[in-house]
């Protein structure tokens, strides 16, 4: 398997070759030149050529690029024009923010999803199959930006429960130098910053995690409800074996490879979600980065964020791959 | 009868009805400012203003009315032009094999690396605002799904008799595939394009929301959000009925393909099972 792996990972460099080329092509078919655009309206045409030699726009296109991708091997992304600062330093100052709150939601997604997803599937047309398929429904038709305005509407605006915006009280917050608040914070045992971490955490993870939810219980429904009428699992009922042992060792293991399959995919998609949930919730990670990096076009950094995301999915799609030879032991590489 | 396509037809066909009459039912200009009636709250049938209004003075009815339309056309747009790309390569890439099949695949792989919600940022970003980049935005990745699930069937159904006894007829290659294989690759796409539909609809509204929609003299649900984020303390109403009014529409279209994948394929249907 490692072999299979190593030649995946090495099939990878193309993709993520290409994708950085789609992306300065992009770049580049922009209107508009970020030296104006940064500069304040006040300089003249000297400083505008000036910032333009200083940050290599004045070269040709092809050179830009190939200047680009030599640097990205050394993990140099080049320096952000509004922040001033290499943009590797700007990303890894943000990550922490954005993997914690997808890891609280994702882990709320699992939590509630597949317990939810295997007892509808195991009892069609119950009432707790139906309960499941509307959270199902709602999951996936709820606009996610809109469910946190709600939420901030009701669990801030109205019954002053928890924080509308941001990631931690000034001066609470525990393990500010490696930017995990809330795993650092547990570590260290540090019990009012671990709260005052999930309080500002709750109510974004929840919206991050809501479509998720939403496809994941559908997934494992429809995947539990398939493998119910296998014949091993009419014999390990004919043996008498009870309800629960059936679902769960029999059902549940052999359901999984469309479970994960789509769990992977779902995390790219919960990536992209992040940009819109920190946007409402003023999270400081890398999806509001994005965004800011956008509206102030800003090359690098966008480029730098974009290329991250899209290695991240290609490197998550590499470890559903590897994952499926765990889940079925008849998988091999 | 089918509850599941009762309530998604009759949610589908009112949003399309709204789009279409739109001039008709919106009471005001959705542009209209009338600043001594900013912020009103919802009049419902006593009012002036069925929904209220927004901060400034523009009434929230109306524009919800004629943010139907932009969605209508944005997601029409997007599930008709991915259809037509999508199926056209799956089934060429299925058809053909070799050389072309390892070229599309490896663009479909590309694209495929990009969440497409990632993509249709950074397309906008760079591009700049305006429908027509907004619909390329959400094709850009939305195709990828058609053509994958086209190419596996093409794959099946080219060894197929039919498809053997048409080509030793002499036929060409356009032909068998517009004529005898494209007949059999409707009924999935056909699946794909309602979902594809409502996922348009969120992204569409997801990007105006972030600013990177249409231009904001143009109604949308995703503008009104975000308008409305700011006055969340003050005037619930200007998020609250633009939100609600996406989230509707996208469980009455998802209600809809729920429906239609029921009917379209009998096997999930008898095992009493749909995703």
């Amino acid at each position: 398997m490692t072999a299979y792996l190593l030649r995946r990972l090495l099939g990878t460099l193309p993709v993520l070759l290409l994708i950085t080329l789609l992306v300065f092509a992009l770049l580049h078919a922009a209107p508009g030149d970020p030296a104006s655009l940064l500069l304040s309206d006040a300089t003249n045409e000297a400083d505008v050529l000036e910032a333009r030699q200083r940050w290599g726009l004045d070269r040709p296109v092809h050179v830009q690029y190939l200047k680009f991708i030599s640097a990205a091997f050394t993990g140099d992304l080049g320096r952000s024009f509004r922040f001033a600062q290499p943009v590797t330093e700007l990303i890894a100052a943000r990550l922490p923010a954005t993997i914690e709150l997808a890891a609280l939601a994702v882990l709320l997604a699992l939590g509630v999803a597949i317990p939810l997803g295997v007892w509808a599937g195991a009892r069609p047309n119950s009432w707790v199959d139906n309960l499941g398929t509307s959270v199902g429904l709602f999951g996936i038709s709820m606009p996610n930006f809109w469910m946190g305005i709600m939420l901030i509407l009701l669990f801030a605006g109205t019954f002053h429960l928890l924080p509308s915006a941001g990631r931690s009280t000034y001066g609470v917050a525990g393990s500010q130098e490696s930017g995990f608040y809330l795993l650092g914070s547990l570590a260290a045992g540090n019990w009012p910053a671990v709260k005052d971490a999930l309080m500002y955490m709750v109510m974004p993870a929840l919206t991050l995690g809501a479509n998720m939810v939403g496809i994941l219980m559908r997934i494992t429904r429809s995947s539990v409800l398939e493998v119910s009428h296998e014949e091993y699992v009419v014999t390990a009922r004919a043996k008498g074996l009870a309800q629960r042992s059936v679902v769960w060792r029999h059902v549940l293991s052999n359901a999984l490879i469309p479970i994960v399959t789509v769990a992977g995919l779902e995390l790219g998609t919960l990536l992209s979600g992040s940009i819109i949930v920190e946007t409402v919730f003023a999270w400081p990670g890398v999806g509001s980065l994005l965004i800011t990096g956008v509206t102030s076009r800003d090359y690098p950094l966008v480029t730098g964020l974009v290329l991250m995301y899209a290695a991240t999915f290609v490197v998550i799609n590499l470890a559903i791959d590897a994952l499926y030879a765990i889940i079925d032991p008849r998988i091999r590489y | 009868m089918n509850v599941k396509a009762f309530l998604g037809g009759l949610i589908v066909l009112t949003l399309i009805a709204v789009g279409l009459l739109g001039p008709l039912l919106a009471p005001y200009d959705p542009n209209d400012q009338q600043l001594r009636a900013a912020l009103q709250p919802p009049g419902w049938f006593d009012g002036a203003h069925f929904l209220g209004t927004d901060n400034l003075g523009r009434d929230v009815f109306s524009r919800i009315i004629y943010g139907a339309r932009v969605s209508l056309l944005v997601a029409v747009s997007v599930v008709i032009v991915s259809g037509l790309i999508g199926i056209s390569l799956g089934a060429i890439s299925g058809y053909f094999g070799g050389k072309v099949d390892f070229a599309i695949q490896k663009l479909v792989e590309v694209v495929w690396a990009f969440p497409a919600l990632l993509l249709a940022i950074t397309i906008l970003a760079f591009l700049g605002q305006g429908l027509f980049n907004l619909i390329l935005a959400l094709v850009a990745q939305r195709w990828i799904q058609y053509c994958r699930v086209v190419r596996g069937q093409t794959l099946s159904l080219r060894g197929r008799d039919f498809v053997v006894a048409t080509r030793a007829l002499g036929a060409s290659a356009a032909r068998i595939i517009g004529r005898h294989l494209l007949p059999n690759l409707i009924q999935a796409s056909l699946v794909i394009g309602t979902f594809a539909m409502a996922s348009a609809i969120v992204s569409e509204a997801s990007l105006s929301f972030l600013g990177l929609g249409v231009p904001p003299e143009i109604p949308t649900w995703g503008t009104m959000l975000a308008d409305g984020r700011a006055y969340i303390s003050t005037a619930w109403w200007l998020a609250l009925f633009p939100g609600a009014s996406i989230f509707v529409t996208v469980l009455g279209i998802n209600l809809l393909g729920d429906a239609l994948r029921d009917i379209l394929d009998p096997k999930l249907k008898r095992a009493g099972m749909h995703l």
